[in-house]
């Protein structure tokens, strides 16, 4: 129905997204309300994800990446998952942006040593950088690392980490100075001592990933397992985000399709010549405004994606992306829960995707920086380009 | 504008008090389980809040719209499903005092007054034109002295815990609007049959009914209306159904804001409480102005019903049912927004207030059909 075949470059992409959308739609789709009602981690859809490569996408290629086109191709997965669950594509997004320090900031013996770790042994990684008292404020965090010989140690208290109660590895953000922006990054094994996890947190939506607390305490790491320089842990987490924000993008996309196709779904099985719902005003509004915002929302996201595949500097397409696809999904899947109640189907209003999708939407409006924190970005960046 | 009197005062600020003691404590868990909260029945009927609206000659405090919309508002600040009880009394509780004989009132009126518990509400039929349930055949025959009423599937809010629902039937459904009548059925009847209780994403902690009515016997006596004014019966109920759901409406808006505002003082980030920050104000503004608007555009509803103005409340109610709950969706989202992970996790109440809001916008009529009513109007085309 919604064939972005124009945006996809290559005809490996194109074959790549056909596959995904199969295993997406008869294998993770079925899955889903279920998932979501009794808010457990997905082993079964995690399996999936392994077989074929998801969670591996963006790693070299030699350990299992995706290779030319490894952006896009996050994209991809993402958008295709999301279609029918957002919970299982969220877990494509953590693995990139967890993995991005150790991929981008690891000497060549961290990334032989926990690279194959992770794609042979299957380990998934989480994300510490949020913490209480540090959200959009990263600079504020109060994680410590302090050299101690040929070792750092960490302490300090984590929290919304995706995957945190389910991952083998950390990359964990933390002071290493006082200096303003003085973090940097460290891999972190979850069988290190001093390591725990906390609460699980129950959620709106998006209740098939795990969300806990991790808390470090006098954790010893080697130091080897710094990663990039001291100092540049910003830098990575800035870089990371050029990579992330068009997937979340790309989830908000996914989560805006799966709502209308459920709901086009509906109206073609309602629509008969005698009641032809289709034809009704209020309906024909939201479809056309849901497939407007769509429609645009693609070309944002696989341009912010294609961009960062070609090396090129696209952090404001990619807060473009990332803000406006998730305010679209947000504004989609609640106005086309209206088209229920239009056609007096009160009992969809629990037992439907589309009220899940409601729910799951509004988290892309929250993570990987608020919007408002990419109306910041934005703003700052055509300010910049405007003076020159 | 809208000065208050000092009776108004009293009842607001007792309302305000049973709202922080005994209403917004159970907020959460009324959520969360979705039982039905037989509690806060009895609180808002000893304190005569329950049925404000029921006449004094019946034993009611008979307030007037406006005063009923502030207290609806301010329940909904604190919980909106709670607010919903007082929503669904006065809708079963209006027909019969709009339009019923003075026997029928007698019997059915009487029995809300002072700190009784009965409960009732309104079922049958919503606004949405020609996809509404009244097209999918609810019917009546004159049989005797007795009605046969038929119908599959309406929904029914306290449908299934109802002592007495009032039910908007159609006896000529080719005829728009001309046949509608509507009837009290009382609970127990062995043709009301129930066929669930809706699970619901939101405005947990009240009961919508899916019922069939089969073969429903219902004693001529029952019937409200005389011919032919059944029509006008319901579209008076309904538009001050739109009245209450606004005022509800923005309840949740101002509740989802003090929220967020009350989070935005406390959260520190950047080296200040993100309440300097220009992007939160920005969404503090739109929110404030949002609600101030809805509000207003409520209470000018509730004057125009409380003057007797029904034409013209008519259009303005589903204005008000419109601009109040696209408000409150907006607020309840936008507090969730505010308040990042935090407002996302079920351990604060702007996400239940974002699952809420969505509710009441499809509520009392889609916001869809509220255009479609308005439009209509201003068009001249119906």
């Amino acid at each position: 129905m919604f064939d972005p075949i124009s945006l996809i470059p290559t005809e490996a992409l194109r074959a790549f997204r056909d596959k995904i959308h199969r295993v997406a739609r008869e294998k993770i789709g079925p899955q889903a309300s279920r998932v979501d009602e009794k808010e457990f981690f997905n082993r079964e859809a995690e399996s999936l994800l392994w077989d074929h490569g998801l969670l591996t996408l963006t790693f070299p290629k030699k350990y299992g990446g995706y290779g030319k086109g490894r952006a896009v191709a996050l994209c991809i997965g993402v958008e295709e998952i999301a279609k029918y669950c957002a919970s299982s594509s969220l877990l494509l997004i953590i693995q990139a942006v967890g993995s991005f320090p150790i991929i981008h900031g690891g000497s060549n013996r961290i990334k032989q040593k926990y690279l194959p770790q992770m794609s042979q042994g299957r380990k998934l990684v989480a994300y510490l950088v949020t913490e209480p008292t540090a959200g959009s404020d990263v600079a504020s965090i109060q994680t410590t690392a302090v050299r101690d010989g040929n070792h750092f140690i960490l302490n300090g208290s984590k929290c919304f980490a995706t995957s945190g109660g389910v991952a083998g590895i950390y990359s964990v953000l933390a002071k290493t100075s006082e200096r303003k922006n003085g973090c940097s990054f460290f891999l972190v094994e979850r069988e290190s001592e001093g390591l725990s996890i906390g609460r699980t947190e129950r959620k709106l939506g998006q209740r098939g990933s795990n969300t806990t607390e991790v808390f470090l305490e006098n954790v010893k790491v080697p130091a080897e397992n710094l990663l990039g320089r001291e100092g540049e842990g910003f830098l990575i987490a800035m870089k990371d985000f050029d990579m992330s924000r068009p997937a979340i993008a790309a989830q908000a996309l996914g989560i805006a399709e799966g709502a209308l196709e459920t709901i086009v779904q509906f109206i073609s099985e309602k629509n008969t010549s005698e009641k032809p719902v289709a034809d009704h005003p209020a309906i024909q509004a939201v479809l056309a405004d849901s497939a407007v915002l769509i429609e645009a929302g693609r070309g944002l996201t696989y341009r912010a994606a294609l961009l960062n595949d070609k090396g090129k500097d696209n952090t404001k397409l990619a807060s473009m992306a990332k803000c406006f696809a998730s305010d679209a999904a947000m504004k989609i899947t609640t106005d086309l829960l209206d088209v229920f109640q239009i056609l007096n189907e009160y009992g969809f209003l629990k037992d439907s995707q589309l009220e899940r999708m409601f729910r799951d939407a509004k988290l892309t409006q929250i993570f990987e920086g608020t919007n408002q924190i990419q109306r910041l970005v934005i703003a700052r960046q055509v300010l910049k380009e405007s003076m020159g | 504008m809208f000065q208050l009197d000092e009776e108004q005062r009293l009842i607001l600020q007792s309302v305000r008090e049973i709202v922080h003691k005994e209403i917004r404590p159970r907020a959460t868990d009324l959520d969360e389980t979705g039982q039905f909260p037989w509690e806060t029945v009895r609180i808002l009927a000893e304190n005569d809040i329950l049925n404000g609206l029921l006449p004094r000659r019946y034993g009611g405090p008979e307030v007037s719209f406006f005063t009923f919309s502030m207290i609806i508002e301010e329940i909904s600040k604190g919980s909106a499903s709670s607010a919903l009880l007082l929503i669904t009394q006065a809708e079963g509780m209006l027909p019969i005092a709009l339009g019923a004989n003075e026997s029928l009132k007698e019997k059915y009126l009487s029995r809300l007054a002072g700190a009784s518990r009965v409960l009732t509400g309104m079922g049958g039929t919503n606004p949405s034109l020609h996809l509404s349930p009244v097209s999918s055949g609810i019917r009546a025959d004159l049989l005797g002295e007795k009605y046969l009423l038929n119908g599959k599937r309406c929904f029914i809010r306290n449908g299934s815990i109802a002592d007495f629902l009032v039910l908007y039937v159609y006896t000529a459904p080719s005829e728009e609007g001309k046949g509608v009548i509507a009837f009290v059925v009382e609970k127990g009847n062995p043709g009301l049959v129930l066929r669930r209780d809706e699970n619901r994403m939101g405005m947990r902690g009240s009961i919508y009914s899916e019922m069939d009515l089969e073969n429903l016997e219902v004693p001529g006596e029952n019937r409200i209306d005389s011919e032919g004014e059944g029509f006008l019966n319901m579209m008076k109920t309904l538009s001050l159904g739109r009245l209450f759901t606004a005022a509800q409406a923005v309840g949740l808006a101002k509740g989802a804001m003090d929220e967020a505002i009350s989070y935005a003082r406390r959260r520190i980030q950047f080296g200040k409480p993100i309440s300097h920050h220009g992007q939160i104000q920005l969404m503090i503004a739109d929110m404030a102005t949002g609600i101030e608007s809805a509000r207003l555009l409520t209470y000018q509803t509730a004057m125009l019903f409380d003057q007797g103005e029904w034409k013209k409340a008519e259009t303005v109610s589903a204005m008000a049912k419109l601009m109040a709950s696209d408000t409150a969706m907006k607020a309840a989202t936008d507090a969730v927004q505010i308040m990042g992970g935090y407002g996302y996790m079920k351990d604060y109440p702007v996400e239940r207030m974002m699952r809420d809001a969505k509710l009441i916008q499809i509520d009392s009529g889609t916001n869809q059909m509220m255009k479609l009513i308005i439009g209509r109007e201003f068009t001249g085309i119906s």
